[in-house]
């Protein structure tokens, strides 16, 4: 706070830096591209311990190292994080720290992305100067789904601190002292939160892990891909880990107008169970009474055809039921395809579950609204209904991606024409004249557009199954087959489409989403930024 | 009365005249003794005299540190419109010292008195006694007295109806070292894990509950009334320009006559041990001192000639610290007084800095290891490589506390460390 100003100049490695007035040498120095190694300090914890150690400066003019995470940046101060005294203290913390280790990484899950293992390598720890026992403190079960490796544990609280400052719950304590001292659950408490599973994320080696991760995969072999949780309205930002085109697990990813760096546990599980199941692989069509396989084109013509007779017809006003789960591209092309076919009702119907907010930092919270793109159905025209709808006879009916859970018996069966778009192929669904294999959440391109109306991009982490197509896609082929527009190839091109024709998302391009998304002028943004 | 002034050992001066007196413990007793007028002299005194006449005496913090009280007590922010609270770290758990102890549980009223004088001077309307855990029968004094002095309001509701408020707690820790540390014992009290913090904040900023604090030791707060009531004239006839008054010391190890005495800062080292302890039992050669508990460096038998004065002893190399020398004869293999000294502070290390937390205990285990007969030559270096990361790299100074005794220790008593490592032998007789 020097002389009152809002910003302070100081020099890191030779590098001048302006940072604001308070800022701390740790994340002064990343502006310079200097990564000062930290254990206790995480950037989304808001305590500071300063206790690991391993971030140590040297401050020209003064005698004693400083921890950056909490050294205050100050005009004129001369920072060098690479001194030898300061390389020296932090090559020993790393030696301190792999005393007792128990060196198991070729059966750690951390391996691979362990902060331990990083900068040991990076300071050459190849040989223990330690002559006597190791100190062996065995493993605990810390949660259902959490498992604690006392022995690979270093002690920076960041899980206790993340439970307690961020989750406001305080489950998890320190026990014991000194080289004795291991994470615990405090006594007659559980870690039973639905935000417990962020501990693993937050901690920098192998001491916290999730048991149906545990052995599955090395890190080095998980394909990662950004995007989004599509397990709720909130659309948390994660990378999906896929290995052998299976999801292997989800972990947040920092978006500050979002999720932070923080996303609840449904989340993280939700998107798992989406490996199982039989997939609905092949177009299908009604020959002889049977849904049969067919080729795309001849699959295609067929409902192209059949939709045309009934354009011919003039029939009675025709029914969508419409997934929240889908993408914007998909409800945009299929709300194409209702008006093509003269006036229609698109309705969805969302799964509700309980809801739970994360403490510090309110606005990440698991809604109630379990589907990726309620606002997002709603700019493009679709109405919400709590059950499923009935049809009118005799008029059209397409489903879009919704699993018609509870429908009624004989549902669709008085419709003129019943098309199902989808990723599997429910009951309900045996009704249809035609079954249109589509791709799931990530196994295409496309946007969505989360409760307060920030579009966000997800982006393909797995081959689709059999011959299944984005639902964009096929539904844009058949509006062209229909002689309404073209057909679009990718996601980039129907987002485009899109934008042009939807007034509230005029002023987005798909550049400009990129990894953390922007935000339509919808009624909901409108609140959220007044 | 202490040397020099008088050659009757077991006579006391100033703050120990009433220890052993078992009518001084209770209120009547004290008053009868004088007690509670200087805080009657100090409710009519402007909070910045008192603290004038506290600086100008040159009292220094017995808590080990020597930190001047009275400089300490003007960091205090006026008109802060916050709380301010008064902690007194009667967590006497330094290794050799038992001077707290002594002057609690026989004058308990000597510290409440001193409590409320320098609650008074910086501004405190809360104080809590932090007792170390394992002083039970202490605490339960202190509680008595407490309650006494409710009662005749010298503490409480305006006090002598001076319209001056201020509450006293007695809180008993639950025993660990690092709750001494004057931050560890703020989260302590707080009912944290005695755990040091990082400063800044400094505790005059921002102390226990996040309110300005001072936290000063026991016969630091019990010296305030006589400097009070006497003046700073008086207290400085005592002692050095630099190391004013008398001091409480705790002696033990190898001594004829071990105990707590009263003694004018400055005597040199050496009559501390043969005059007023006596010497060694037997009369023995001297192998080492600790002058000031655990935490200070060794001084051999040649180095007794220092003055005991904070500035004395650290010219000596050590530390006047809590003034409680541990004497240990020829006797006395220094490796395993080492290693014991290494493993204390093993086990009271909080835990949070990896140094401390991991460096302790390899320092125990290496010195153990050579203790067992299994030693190398570069067990030498690598402990003197520890003892550069264990000084200065953490939040507190319990790490620096055993690199004091240790780096000594392999410097001045190299024979005794290569002896075990070379022949397995011990140079002690």
């Amino acid at each position: 706070m020097a002389d009152g100003n809002d910003t302070v100049t100081l020099t890191i490695d030779g590098v001048e830096v302006t940072v604001p007035a308070g800022t701390r040498v740790i994340e002064a120095a990343e502006r310079v591209g200097v990564v000062v190694p930290r254990y206790c300090y995480h950037p989304g914890i808001p305590t500071r311990p300063a206790q690991c150690r391993v971030c140590l400066v040297e401050v020209e003019g003064q005698p004693k190292l400083h921890p950056s995470c909490v050294l205050q940046a100050q005009d004129e101060m001369v920072v060098n994080t690479a001194t030898d005294t300061a390389e020296l203290a932090r090559k020993s913390v790393i030696e301190f720290l792999l005393l007792n280790h128990p060196l198991d990484c070729p059966i750690c899950d951390a391996a691979g992305q362990c902060m331990l293992q990083d900068y040991a390598y990076e300071t050459h720890q190849l040989e223990s100067r330690l002559n006597e026992e190791k100190q062996v403190m065995g493993r605990d079960r810390i949660a259902e789904d959490i498992l604690y490796f006392a022995d690979r544990c270093i002690i920076c609280t960041r899980c206790v601190r993340f439970m307690r400052d961020v989750a406001d719950d305080d489950a998890l304590i320190v026990a014991q002292r000194g080289h004795k001292a291991y994470i615990d659950t405090f006594p007659g408490a559980e870690l039973d939160n639905p935000f417990q599973g962020n501990i693993v994320d937050v901690c920098p080696v192998g001491a916290l892990v999730h048991e149906d991760f545990i052995f599955k995969a090395r890190a080095w072999d998980l394909d990662k891909t950004p995007s989004i949780c599509p397990g709720c309205s909130t659309g948390c930002n994660v990378t999906i880990d896929t290995k052998e085109n299976q999801i292997v697990r989800l972990k947040p990813r920092h978006n500050a107008a979002v999720n932070s760096y923080w996303m609840c546990d449904y989340g993280r599980k939700h998107l798992v169970m989406s490996n199982r199941g039989v997939r609905a692989e092949v177009p299908l069509i009604r020959t002889n009474g049977r849904l049969a396989p067919v080729d795309w084109k001849t699959a295609l013509e067929w409902v192209a055809d059949k939709l045309g007779e009934i354009g011919e017809q003039n029939p009675p006003d025709g029914l969508a039921i419409v997934s929240p789960g889908a993408s914007n591209e998909s409800l945009f092309y299929l709300s194409e395809l209702v008006r093509c076919l003269g006036v229609g009702r698109i309705v969805y119907h969302v799964v509700q579950g309980e809801t739970a907010a994360l403490h510090g930092f309110p606005k990440l919270e698991l809604r109630a609204d379990r589907a990726p793109n309620v606002t997002g159905a709603e700019l493009l025209g679709a109405e919400r209904a709590q059950e499923i709808a009935r049809s009118t006879a005799g008029a059209p009916l397409v489903v879009l991606e919704d699993p018609l859970t509870d429908a009624p018996a004989g549902f669709g069966s008085e419709a003129s024409f019943f098309l199902y778009l989808g990723t599997r192929l429910p009951n309900a669904a045996r009704e249809a004249d035609a079954v249109l294999p589509v791709t799931s959440f990530t196994e295409m391109e496309g946007t969505f557009t989360n409760f307060e109306g920030r579009v966000q991009r997800s982006r393909q982490a797995l081959q689709p199954p059999g011959i299944a197509r984005p639902a964009w896609l096929v539904l844009s082929r058949l509006l062209a087959s229909l002689g309404a527009g073209d057909t679009v190839m990718d996601a980039r091109t129907a987002f485009g489409v899109m934008a042009a024709e939807v007034p509230a998302l005029a002023d987005l391009d798909w550049d400009s989403l990129a990894l953390k998304g922007a935000r339509a002028k919808t009624t909901a943004a409108a609140a959220a930024e007044g | 009365m202490g040397y020099p002034h008088s050659h009757d050992l077991e006579t006391t001066t100033l703050l120990s005249r009433y220890i052993g007196d078992p009518e001084a413990k209770t209120l009547s007793g004290w008053l009868e003794r004088g007690g509670y007028e200087t805080l009657r002299q100090a409710l009519v005194m402007s909070p910045d005299d008192i603290t004038t006449v506290v600086k100008d005496s040159g009292l220094r913090g017995r808590g080990g540190a020597g930190f001047p009280t009275g400089l300490k007590w003007t960091f205090m922010p006026r008109d802060s419109g916050k709380p301010h609270y008064l902690c007194c770290n009667a967590d006497e758990s330094e290794p050799g010292a038992f001077k707290d102890r002594e002057i609690m549980r026989w004058t308990p009223h000597l510290l409440i008195e001193g409590c409320m004088i320098s609650a008074r001077a910086i501004g405190a309307q809360h104080i809590y006694i932090y007792v170390r855990g394992e002083f039970f029968p202490v605490s339960r004094v202190l509680n008595e007295a407490v309650v006494e002095a409710y009662e005749a309001g010298y503490i409480g509701e305006n006090i002598q109806g001076s319209g001056w408020s201020c509450d006293l707690t007695v809180h008993l820790g639950a025993g660990a070292y690092i709750a001494g540390e004057e931050t560890g014992l703020m989260n302590s009290i707080q009912g944290n894990r005695a755990e040091p913090w990082m400063k800044p904040p400094f505790p005059a900023q921002s102390g226990v509950f996040g309110m300005p604090t001072t936290v000063n030791n026991v016969e630091t707060l019990a010296t305030v009334p006589m400097i009070v009531d006497n003046g700073s004239d008086w207290y400085r006839q005592w002692g050095t320009e630099r190391s004013p008054g008398t001091k409480l010391w705790c002696c033990s190890g190898h001594l004829k006559r071990p105990g707590n005495y009263e003694l004018e800062l400055g005597i040199p080292l050496k009559d501390v041990i043969y005059e007023v302890c006596g010497g060694i039992p037997d009369d023995r050669a001297l192998r080492a001192v600790i002058p000031g508990g655990s935490s200070t460096a060794f001084l051999t038998g040649d180095e007794l000639d220092c003055s005991t004065t904070y500035e004395g002893l650290a010219e000596a190399g050590s530390a006047l610290g809590t003034a409680s020398p541990i004497v240990m004869d020829e006797s006395t293999c220094i490796l395993s007084a080492m290693r014991r000294i290494a493993q204390f502070y093993a086990h009271e290390s909080c835990g949070q800095c990896v140094q401390c937390r991991e460096g302790t205990s390899w320092v125990t285990k290496i010195l153990r290891r050579i203790e067992e007969g299994d030693g190398r030559m570069q067990d030498l270096d690598t402990l003197y490589e520890l003892c550069e990361q264990l000084t200065g790299r953490t939040i507190c100074v319990l790490a620096d506390s055993v690199v004091f005794p240790l780096r000594s220790s392999l410097d001045k008593f190299r024979d005794e460390y290569e002896a075990h490592i070379k022949t397995n032998s011990c140079t002690a007789t």
